[in-house]
This record gives C-alpha cells, structure tokens and sequence, in this order.
C-alpha cells in the first residue's frame, strides 16, 4: 500500500510545471517597445545595445544611458461550462527593467552594457482552484548582463555581440494533487524555490546600411539553460502519515532553458520626421520538451513534466513621428506566436497568440535628457485549451478550459546623452 | 468642481474595465445555463446523515462542506441558487460532547501506526458542544440518525432529551425551539426547491446491529420502538406523504431518494462468513469436541420430535483445512439449551447454553464489520474458547439471511411508498438503490474507478456505510442529470476525481 501511494505521489509530483509557455518579457526598451518592440534595424539610443548591439557603432553620441521599468498588469481568467467553475489569477504587478549603456570610443568602435530581464512570469491563481494541483502560483525571473563591442567593419556594415552572464530564480507552488489534505482540511501542496541559478551565454548580431535611410539588422541571442542545483522543493500540508511524504524540505535539481532567438528586420526612414521599423523573430523554444526535477530524497524520485514546446515566431511593427524638437511619438503592433501546442495548455502562464498593440512618446527635457513612455496592451483571443500530461493512478486527467487573458504594461524610462 | 470631476469618473472606470478579460459568454455572470421550471432560490435538504454529510463515522466539517446537498447547491449558484447554510461543526475532527462529556467519538481516519492500513478514530479533543445553540435556520436540514418518523416529532431536538436518548444530539444543536420539528424548521424557511431522502435509519440500526432489535411491522406507534427496530412500512408510508406533500406544496420542485440495499455497503462485505483460517490439527481437535453434538446430539433431538431433519442439517457443525464459515446464535432455531442439561443428554449448563441456538454461517449471512475485531479473539485469554470458532458469535456479529429477509421487505416496501409518492407529487425520484448497486460493480471516472471496495474504492467512507466525498459527488451528478431532464435545466455537474475519499493519518487515539 506504501509503496502504491508513493508511487502515487510521484504521479501527483509529475504535474508540477517550474516554467510556463512564452516566459518570454518583451520589455527591454520604451522606445523600441512602443514601436512593437521592434528594433533589429533602429538605431536611436542605448535601447540598441539589447536590439542589435551592432548597430551602437552608429550613434551619434560618445557616451548614451537608457534605462527604465515596466508595470505588467495581467490578467487571466478560467471557466469550465462543463462543471460550472470559473476562476482569475490576482497576479502581483511583474516589474521587468533595462539599463543599457553605450561608449563609442572611435568612428569605428563603441562598447557597451546591458543589463535586462527578458525573462519572467509572475502568476497568481485563487489558493486551492479546480487547476491547483498544477499551479497555484508561480514567480519567475531573470536578469541578464552583458558587456558589448560593436565594430563598424566599413561604411555599410557592422558586427556586434558579446557574452551573456544570466542569473534567475523561481517559486512555483501547487497542490500535490486534486484532494489529498492534512487533518485540518487544507490541502496538501509543494513550493519549489531556487534563486541565484547562473549560467553564460552569448550574442551576436550585424546591421547592414546599404543606403542612408535603411538599416537591415540580424541578431541572434543564444540559449541559456539556468541549472537548479540543490534548490529547496518544501512539502506542506501533509497529513501525519507514512502513506504520504512528510512534511518539511529536500533538495531538488531541475533545469530551466531560456531559448534562443534570432531576430531579423529593418528600419526605414522615411523623412526627417517619419521612421518605420519591421522584425521578424523566432524564438527556439523547442529547447524546452520536459521539465525534469529530481528530488534529493530518494522516495521522491524525479518528475517529469512533458511541456513539448515548439519554436514560435512574432511579427512587429512600428513607426515613429517626430513631431517637434521636444516631442516623439511612437506606435505599433505585434503579432506573438505561442509556443504552447494543443495537449500542453498549463496554467501557469496561459499563453495562446497575442495581438500586442503599443503607443508611447519621448520628451525632450533638455538637449541631454529624455523621457520616454510607453504602454502596451496585450490582447489574447479566448481559447479552449487543455494540459493533458498530468496523471492519477496511471490514467491522464487533463485539465480543461477556456482561457481568457489580457495584460497592460505602461513603462517609463529616461534617455541621456553627453 | 467636484461635479465635474464625478463626470469623468465612469470614463477611468472604464478605461480600467476595458483591460479586464471577459468571455463571450461567461459561467460566473451565468450566461449559460438555465433552471428551466423550476426555481433553485431557496434550497432546502431534508433527510438523514446521507443529507447532513456524514462520513467516516463522525459528522466533521470536511465531510460537511462535502456534503451531498452542498455540492448540488454549489452548482445551482449558476441557475439562480441562493447561499446554502450548513449547521457545522466546531472542528474537523467529529466528535461531540454534552455537558463537556464526549458523547460520540472522533472521524475515522487510516492510520499505520498498528502496522497494516486500517481505521482508528483521529486524536484530538473535540470542540462541539451540544448545548451550545447555533443560531438562524440551515438550509441543510440533514439530521443523522433520524429515522423517517423523527422528522415530524416534536422535541426530537431538545437538548434535554439527548442524554436519555429522547432527542437528537446534531438536531439539538440547531433546532429552532425545544419543540420544533426537523420538518418545520424546513418548511420556515420557505423553499422553492427541496431534496427528501429518509427511511435508511428506518432500517440500518437493525442491519448494522446484526438484527438485534425488532421488526416493528404491524406495530402502528413508533413511539414504543427501539432504535434498532424495523420501522413499520405503513407509519413510513404515512409520515413519508405528509413530509412529501407538505415540502411540496410552496416549492417549484423537489428531488427524493430512494433507499439502497444495504447488502452492498462494506460494512456488510469486508469479512467473509467463511473468515476463520484453521490448519489441519487445529480442525481435527474441533471437529473432535463437536464430534457427539453432530453425531449423537442433531439425530437424538430430531428422533424426539425436538427439530426437523432440515433444522439438524444447518446445525452441524464441521471445521476443516483452510477457511471455516464462523459459528454463531440464531435465535430462529429452537432453543435446546434446557432439553440438553435434562436426560438422555445430561450436558454441564455451561455446554448446554454455548450449543443452544449454534450454528455455523452460510453463504447467506452478512457479518457485520464491527465483528472484525471479535472474531478469532478468545474469551478470558482462554486458547481453546474463541469467538467465531468454539465459541458462537453472538446475535449482534450476525445478520442471518432471516433476518436480511426481514430488512429487504421492509426496504421494497419502503421504496414501493417513494416511487409512487414522487409520482403523485410529481417530484424527481433519484434510484440510489440502483445507483449504489452500479457502485458496487464499480463507475469508472477520469482518473480511477469508484466502487464499493472497503478503503480502496472511493465510493465508501472508513465506517462502510456512508459515502465519501466522491460517492456523494456521484449521488449530486446522478440528481442533477434527473433535475434537468424534469426541469428542462441545464445544471453543470461535477468532477468526481476533484473530491476526496477517505483520510490517511498516524495522528490517531491510543
């Protein structure tokens, strides 16, 4: 009988999702976020250290700073006509922020330094919902930084990159299973929680100037797979019983991909006053097909949680207006392609297509110093959807729905030149 | 000024609004179902333990907020359902106290610590006073132990009457006055819809007690029956209509069950008739003390005329290698107790009264579950008198096939009354009879399979008698599918496998 609970467990366990699909934050600049975060090809501040690094040869500034952070407001809501049950997440405001530096030191070489977060998920569902037995709630980010050389090879052509330091943490929470609960009732769940995960990874990218007005850019950001060593999975709410596991921690080792992704687009400018930008971007989420944890305590055995993503690309879009010497105004449209497939819908990040539809202006304080602002708004159609890969007594129980999201990020930064 | 920032009020709110995700057609704004006919605003559960919640031998909040009528109602919140208010309990433990005295122990919960799996009442002090009175009315209306005439008797909820057994002790925490009714205190409260399920107590105290109290059929006052009697079928048809008739009259709709045969609760199925292991040696030693009893005693008392060939056949005692059908006292045989201790027989009384009324079980037998822990245990420390063995198990660890006859009578008659009251009121009438007996065949789920298995099956909770909360989850979806087909609603139902079966905890009483 023991042996048939642990087992059990294991099952419970094999559900437990650390990452969720499209963690992907597009965030890294006002400027370039509220053109559809478009920017392979722009070249209009230090936001082109994380765009196109190549491309920080061609500012006319010898030294640039931008920085700034945006409020993720999100919201998710679920519903079952078959059952009846509804439920929406109370996420926490997520905060993702940039800071990127550019020096040119000659005509043909400039350095510089990002530090971003274009990795994260923040989702908080009702403790104890008809989904908590695959989350509760989720909290998961990463800061990346990186030092930058770009290095115009000629008059037309650049090359840029550098290596990427990555550190990340993660708090995910769920119930064990759908009933299992102590003798006080409360059901019974599990936190995983790691922070500090390391690891190195690299850019790459050139822009091409055939002529004045176009800027063709190619960037290409490697994957980083952030390994959880000796993280702390937290068992509460047991019952007192050796048919379960005991309350309290082990040690678990898990391993976290941040995918990929090559980008290609160009900028075009129009007149003095107009400026249109395109990207195309894949992201190579196929890197992340299961998620493994291996817990320390041998009874625990490891989970394996199929997520099966494939590689996902987005469309974007955008233009600027100068309108004045002090005003700037920016807008635009992305098109976002789930990496989820049909089967591996889990709630901890809901992600299906998106409509990214984004505005925003910069102001010109002084002659130095900027402001930028800009709003996106996220638009997800309604989709019936399923996770499948979660298992009770040796027999798939999907977990079904439909799932209606949306998300606001207004952000704000400033821009400054010497 | 201030007005006319107040005009641009609606226009932020808006403006917030516009970022909330909404569906097309929502379930929490209830958009998608209807309650057809029938008005689900004040719902009203009437009955038993099956309605108050009870599981695992105690009524405790778990088992409560699991409760039968609480999950119906929590699905009639789409069709325009009211809140659903539940007289619960103090803690989740069970037990109850009068006066500070524990009356009624502990939940039941699956403990290890004796080594193999089995039940054991949890530890903890239970925090449910009797005396002390909840106020307002309940919707649930469930009152455990009540028996289908107690519904309408008056002081059944007086807490004075509860240490002499008068009144019910979970009735007595609620009840509306000393004198109220369990069927007034519901009919107050005006339902527009109701659930009756009664007349299972009717008949489980004589089941579960192994037939010791008596069949009442053809006594007419239930108030000189014994709470382990059979009540009679006429005092339930009767009491039956008038609480039918009388939860109908201001109601939209209402919903009655039916009672199930209680042969298939694992209460009745966990032990065997043929339950005792005996080697070879152990056999022949008792076959050998039974020996003159078969072979001089059965023949001799049927030569005089005492018993009839057919009674010394089922008196024979035999033991063999493997599984022996326990022994045990039928009071349907004659007594032979006294013929014994006269000539020719001359048997010491102490033999005389062990071979009385013996017998060994069949296959017709139930053996209740609370004869777990007497059979093969032996009197006095004594090796050679065990119970079950060579010592007969007494009238309470068996339920005779005499005495199922007697329980299924009273059952098919009881039924016969709810059919043809359902249809004359023209209520919904769930056939838990069937629906358990389904059970006991066993209702796949996604995720398992629900049966009447003692401790594995899901259906049945660690007293083997009542449900569990998925078991009262099949029960909700089974009258919810009936609701609508009657009402024209459509009602979502439940998922079986997001409700509970039964607890594991080492935390358990000494």
């Amino acid at each position: 009988m023991k042996k048939i609970l642990l087992s059990g467990m294991l099952m419970f366990l094999a559900s437990a999702a650390v990452y969720a699909g499209g963690y992907r934050v597009a965030a890294q600049g006002q400027r370039a976020l509220a053109m559809g975060h478009a920017g392979v090809g722009v070249v209009n501040s230090a936001e082109t250290a994380f765009f196109n690094p190549s491309g920080l040869v061609y500012l006319e500034d010898r030294f640039t700073v931008s920085a700034g952070i945006t409020g993720v407001f999100s919201n998710v809501k679920w519903q079952n006509e078959n059952t009846g049950q509804f439920a929406e997440t109370d996420s926490p405001m997520g905060t993702p922020f940039y800071f990127h530096a550019s020096y040119k030191i000659n005509e043909w070489l400039a350095v510089g330094l990002t530090v971003t977060t274009p990795f994260g998920n923040t989702v908080e569902w009702e403790k104890d919902w008809e989904g908590s037995h695959l989350v509760n709630d989720i909290e998961l980010a990463a800061i990346f930084v990186q030092p930058l050389l770009s290095v115009k090879l000629s008059e037309h052509f650049s090359i840029g990159g550098g290596p990427i330091y990555a550190t990340g943490n993660v708090n995910f929470n769920r119930n064990a299973n759908r009933t299992l609960t102590n003798e006080e009732g409360e059901r019974s769940n599990i936190t995983i929680d790691d922070s500090g995960v390391t690891n190195w990874g690299w850019s790459a990218s050139f822009m091409f100037t055939p002529i004045e007005e176009l800027r063709i850019g190619f960037n290409y950001r490697s994957e980083i797979i952030l390994d959880a060593e000796g993280g702390e999975a937290t068992f509460s709410e047991f019952p007192d019983s050796s048919l379960t596991p005991q309350n309290g921690t082990t040690e678990f080792n898990a391993s976290l991909p941040m995918p990929a992704e090559l980008t290609i687009g160009f900028a075009y400018e129009m007149n003095e006053k107009w400026l249109f930008a395109f990207d195309y971007q894949r992201a190579y989420w196929d890197v992340y097909n299961s998620l493994d944890i291996e817990f320390a305590d041998p009874s625990l055995g490891t989970s394996i949680n199929p997520r099966n993503y494939k590689n996902a690309s987005t469309y974007r879009f955008g233009a600027q207006y100068i309108a004045n010497d002090k005003l700037t105004l920016r807008a635009g449209y992305y098109f976002d392609e789930s990496p989820v497939q049909a089967g591996f819908f889990a709630p901890e990040t809901p992600r299906n297509d998106a409509n990214g539809y984004t505005a925003g202006l910069s102001f010109n304080v002084t002659e130095s110093l900027a402001i930028d602002a800009s709003f996106l708004y996220l638009r997800f159609k309604e989709v019936d959807a399923s996770y499948d890969s979660y298992f009770e007594n040796g027999q798939a129980v999907p977990f079904r729905g439909t799932y209606k999201s949306s998300a606001f990020l207004p952000g704000i930064g400033v821009t400054y030149k010497l | 000024m201030n007005k006319i920032y107040l005009k641009f009020l609606p226009l932020v709110a808006f403006g917030f609004l516009a970022c909330e995700p909404e569906f097309d057609e929502s379930v929490e704004e209830n958009e998608m179902y209807t309650a057809g006919e029938a008005d689900f605003s004040t719902y009203v559960a009437v009955g038993n333990s099956l309605t108050a919640g009870y599981a695992d031998n105690a009524l405790y909040r778990q088992g409560q907020m699991n409760s039968l009528p609480n999950i119906m109602a929590g699905q009639f919140e789409r069709v325009g359902g009211g809140e659903f208010t539940q007289p619960l309990m103090a803690d989740n433990l069970g037990g109850l106290k009068l006066n500070g005295q524990i009356i009624s122990g502990n939940r039941l919960v699956l403990s290890t610590t004796s080594g193999s799996p089995s039940p054991a009442p949890i530890a903890g002090e239970p925090q449910t006073e009797v005396t002390n009175k909840l106020s307002g009315s309940f919707n649930n209306m469930g009152v455990p132990g009540a028996k289908s005439f107690h519904l309408a008797a008056p002081g059944y909820g007086n807490v004075a009457g509860v240490a002499s057994g008068q009144a019910n002790p979970y009735f007595a925490r609620f009840s509306s006055s000393d004198n109220a009714t369990i069927i007034d205190d519901a009919l107050a409260q005006n339902p527009t819809f109701f659930s009756l399920w009664i007349g299972n107590n009717d008949i489980l105290g004589f089941a579960t007690s192994g037939g010791a109290g008596v069949d009442q059929t053809g006594n007419l006052d239930p108030l000189t029956y014994g709470g382990n009697d059979i009540t009679d079928p006429n005092v339930f048809a009767q009491t039956y209509s008038d609480l039918a008739s009388s939860l109908s009259a201001n109601a939209s709709g209402g919903v009655v069950y039916n009672i199930p045969n209680i042969t298939n609760i694992p209460f009745f199925n966990v032990i065997a008739p043929d339950v005792v292991p005996l080697d070879e040696q152990t056999a022949a030693q008792l076959n050998a003390g039974f020996q003159a009893y078969n072979s001089q005693v059965l023949p001799g008392l049927v030569q005089f005329g005492i018993i009839s060939a057919e009674e010394a056949q089922l008196r024979q005692v035999n033991f063999q290698a493997g599984n022996n059908y326990v022994t045990l006292v039928d009071e349907d045989l004659t007594d032979i107790s006294q013929i014994l201790q006269g000539p020719p027989f001359n048997l010491p009384a102490q033999q005389a009264q062990l071979l009385g009324q013996i017998r060994q079980a069949n296959d017709n037998d139930l053996i209740p579950l609370t004869a777990s822990s007497v059979i093969g245990s032996t009197v006095g420390g004594d090796p050679t008198q065990i119970n079950g063995v060579s010592i007969p198990l007494s009238d309470q660890y068996v339920l005779t096939s005499s005495e199922i006859e007697m329980v299924q009578n009273a059952r098919m008659s009881y039924n016969a009354t709810i059919q043809s009251i359902a249809e004359a009121n023209n209520l919904v009438m769930v056939d838990a009879d069937a629906l358990l007996s389904d059970v006991s065949q066993g209702i796949p789920f996604e995720g398992g399979i629900i049966t009447s298995e003692f401790v594995t099956g899901g259906g049945f909770s660690l007293d083997g008698v009542h449900l569990t909360p998925r078991g009262y989850a099949l029960v909700a979806n089974e009258t919810i599918r009936l609701i609508n087909q009657k009402y024209g609603s459509n009602i979502p139902q439940v998922i079986l496998g997001s409700y509970g079966t039964i607890n594991f905890s080492d935390d358990v009483m000494n």
